[in-house]
């Protein structure tokens, strides 16, 4: 017999005969909070920067004054061409290690954790987030819901090949829980909160 | 696999506990980590209603396991996922390492995945000249210091800032005497890039495998399974079948808790969700049994298996606070690493169940409610049933048996003992005597409960009748 017959038929030979139906997930989720004031709090607490803005003016003027524009810039957003460049998407991922600043879209944001959901669709690629040294998100501030029932809810039964929430920039406390930011992936996360 | 000796966990603890100060610090330290776990899951209102919903869908899940996991496969296939089977550690490694071998990889970088721990697999693969560096800055570091992780979330949970600036001065030429974090971060940081950029092949753990959509997700705060993940052609993925739940939604109860529980997070950095292959790459899922059907099939213990690998009840418990993680001598550590443990062997193991004072502390954080203190007492009784009690206490429960079983003998083993311990107390405050470690012993009292009793129900007898 396979490993895999035998496995199953072990299984289903050990496992205990009960009926235990899946409970209703309906009940939770109802906190009640300002869900704007709550992402920024929280996303403050976990090392990330939000930036409320209400334009795509405001979010050059802001990537003006605070990168480095003559580093590598990439962005997956044609509003930012000035300043990103938009034609890396079928690169070698490797060669993203020199990028600086990645900016992408989130397709929504969950307060109760700051964590942004994004997929392949609007990734660019899937290392992008990570191998950057910092990373922008720009996600719209009506698609901020409370918590992760809703953010379930929301995915639903959408098709992606990856996705991926995304809460503050990469940190480790493996020394001695000394909170740093920046282990393997970004080492800073501002995210603009959209009008 | 190794086939060193084991030192029993009350030795090992002794060991561990002859530097006072560094077994203080080892408590105070876990125990601001469970603080945080306090601290976050008091925020929640639903919290309870969480951890009853979370035990639920596990009950679910384990009185389906096999439809489930059937589902899973085949959900995985459709998404392009190529899906194996190892009815124990010898065929995971040996699945692992031929995937290896089609694709001519030499080098690999790892990120954490207890259950490669369980199954040896890193020494398993340098037998056959394939190199494996773990990603994971806490495993890079015991990896270097040739340890196993101490912790499943705090792998060097047990080192010093002191320590990891001597071992990266020796492996990665960092100046000695820096301790800063910051900088030792840093160092690992860039030599880690260099490891992410040039690997063929990668290996991550699996937080949660989804029955429904066949996709998996794996939850990290460094991006280190993501960065290689992405950047490698082959994605390898190794999971205890238990990971299981059954649809995309459940994933919402389960990352509520995971990382609140663990390290007082809202949420870990990354959750990423694993669904299909970039084009042109492969993603492999090794399913392992390695003894969980076993303990499926046992109705006292099945319910370890809900375990979601959160590490709250080793923070909690006092005596893994005290002992530190290398003295349970098993991938998983703490009071959950000690049910796990005596199901793999139980003549190996057979101290583990011990190492507890049984209360409660790790049962009440548990996020998906494992009755945790309850099945470490039960092991007790199956352990000593089996004959499989650990050695210090069988000498000292033998004699426990005799004396309890004959009145004169422990009318007779009582009053010596009150004799002993008044006119010559080094015949018990000594060494030999387990519970005189740690412990002052308690002034002997003039006369024994019997006496005492014999004598006031005389005299109150004699009250009444006057
Ligand atoms: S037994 Fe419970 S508390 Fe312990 S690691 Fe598993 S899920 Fe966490």
């Amino acid at each position: 017999m396979s490993s895999k017959a035998e496995i199953l038929n072990k299984i289903k030979q050990s496992q205990p005969n009960l009926t235990a139906e899946l409970p209703d997930l309906k009940v939770l989720g109802s906190e009640q909070f300002d869900v704007l004031e709550m992402y920024k709090t929280v996303l403050k607490n976990i090392g990330g920067n939000p930036v409320e803005v209400a334009d795509y003016n405001e979010i050059l003027a802001y990537i003006r004054n605070n990168y480095p524009l003559e580093k590598r810039i990439i962005t997956t957003i044609s509003e930012l061409s000035e300043i990103a460049v938009l034609d890396w998407t079928n690169d070698d991922p490797h060669s993203l290690q020199n990028v600086e600043l990645t900016i992408i879209k989130a397709h929504f944001g969950v307060a109760e954790n700051s964590a942004l959901w994004v997929t392949d669709a609007i990734l660019g690629q899937r290392v992008a987030p990570f191998i950057t040294q910092y990373l922008a998100i720009i996600v719209n501030k009506k698609d901020l819901i409370p918590t992760m029932h809703q953010a379930y809810d929301r995915i639903g039964n959408q098709e992606y090949g990856f996705g991926t929430f995304i809460a503050g920039p990469s940190k480790t406390a493996d020394i001695e829980q000394s909170l740093v930011l920046g282990a393997h992936g970004a080492r800073g996360l501002v995210v603009f909160l959209m009008e | 696999m190794s086939s060193k000796k084991i030192i029993e966990h009350s030795e090992a603890a002794t060991r561990f506990n002859k530097d006072v100060e560094r077994v203080n610090w080892h408590d105070e330290t876990l125990w601001f980590v469970r603080e945080k776990r306090d601290k976050s899951a008091n925020q929640i209102q639903d919290w309870e209603l969480l951890r009853e919903t979370a035990s639920r869908i596990k009950n679910n899940v384990l009185a389906n396991m096999h439809d489930y996991l059937s589902d899973f496969e085949a959900n995985a296939q459709k998404n392009g996922i190529i899906v194996h089977w190892a009815a124990d550690a010898k065929e995971h490694n040996e699945i692992v390492h031929s995937i290896l071998q089609k694709h001519d990889v030499k080098q690999m970088v790892k990120s954490k995945s207890m259950l490669t721990e369980e199954c040896h697999l890193n020494d398993y693969l340098a037998d056959k000249g394939i190199e494996v560096i773990d990603s994971d800055l806490g495993e890079y570091i015991v990896q270097l210091r040739k340890e196993p992780p101490s912790h499943i979330v705090l792998p060097a949970i047990h080192l010093k800032k002191e320590d990891v600036s001597e071992t990266f001065h020796e492996h990665l030429g960092t100046e000695k005497g820096n301790f800063d974090p910051q900088y030792l971060t840093e160092s690992a940081r860039r030599e880690l890039r260099d490891t992410f950029l040039t690997r063929k092949a990668a290996l991550t753990g699996v937080n949660f495998a989804v029955a429904e959509t066949g996709e998996f997700v794996v939850c990290t705060n460094e991006g280190n399974a993501d960065m290689g993940a992405h950047l490698a052609d082959v994605h390898i993925a190794c999971m205890g079948f238990e990971k299981l739940i059954p649809q995309r939604k459940h994933l919402g109860v389960f990352l509520r808790l995971l990382a609140r529980s663990a390290t007082g997070q809202p949420i870990t950095t990354f959750s990423s969700h694993f669904k299909k292959p970039r084009d042109g790459k492969e993603i492999h899922i090794v399913i392992v049994d390695n003894g969980r059907s076993t303990q499926l099939g046992r109705p006292d213990f099945r319910n370890s298996l809900k375990c979601i690998r959160c590490g709250a009840c080793m923070n909690t418990c006092p005596v893994y606070r005290r002992s530190g993680g290398h003295s349970y001598h098993n991938a998983v550590a703490g009071p959950i690493g000690s049910i796990l443990a005596p199901n793999l062997d139980m003549s190996k193991n057979a101290d583990l169940p011990f190492a507890s004072t049984l209360c409660g502390s790790c049962t009440n954080v548990c996020p998906v409610k494992i009755d945790i203190h309850d099945q470490l007492y039960k092991w007790r009784q199956v352990l000593v049933k089996e004959g499989h009690t650990p050695t210090s206490k069988t000498i000292a429960m033998k004699t426990m048996a005799t004396v309890l079983a004959n009145p004169t003998v422990f009318n007779l083993a009582g009053k010596s003992g009150r004799f002993v311990m008044k006119n010559i107390p080094a015949l018990v405050n000594n060494k030999m005597n387990k519970w005189y470690d740690q412990r002052e012993m308690p002034d002997v009292p003039e006369e024994s409960f019997r006496e005492w009793y014999k004598k006031n129900s005389r005299e109150s007898k004699a009250k009444k009748d006057e």
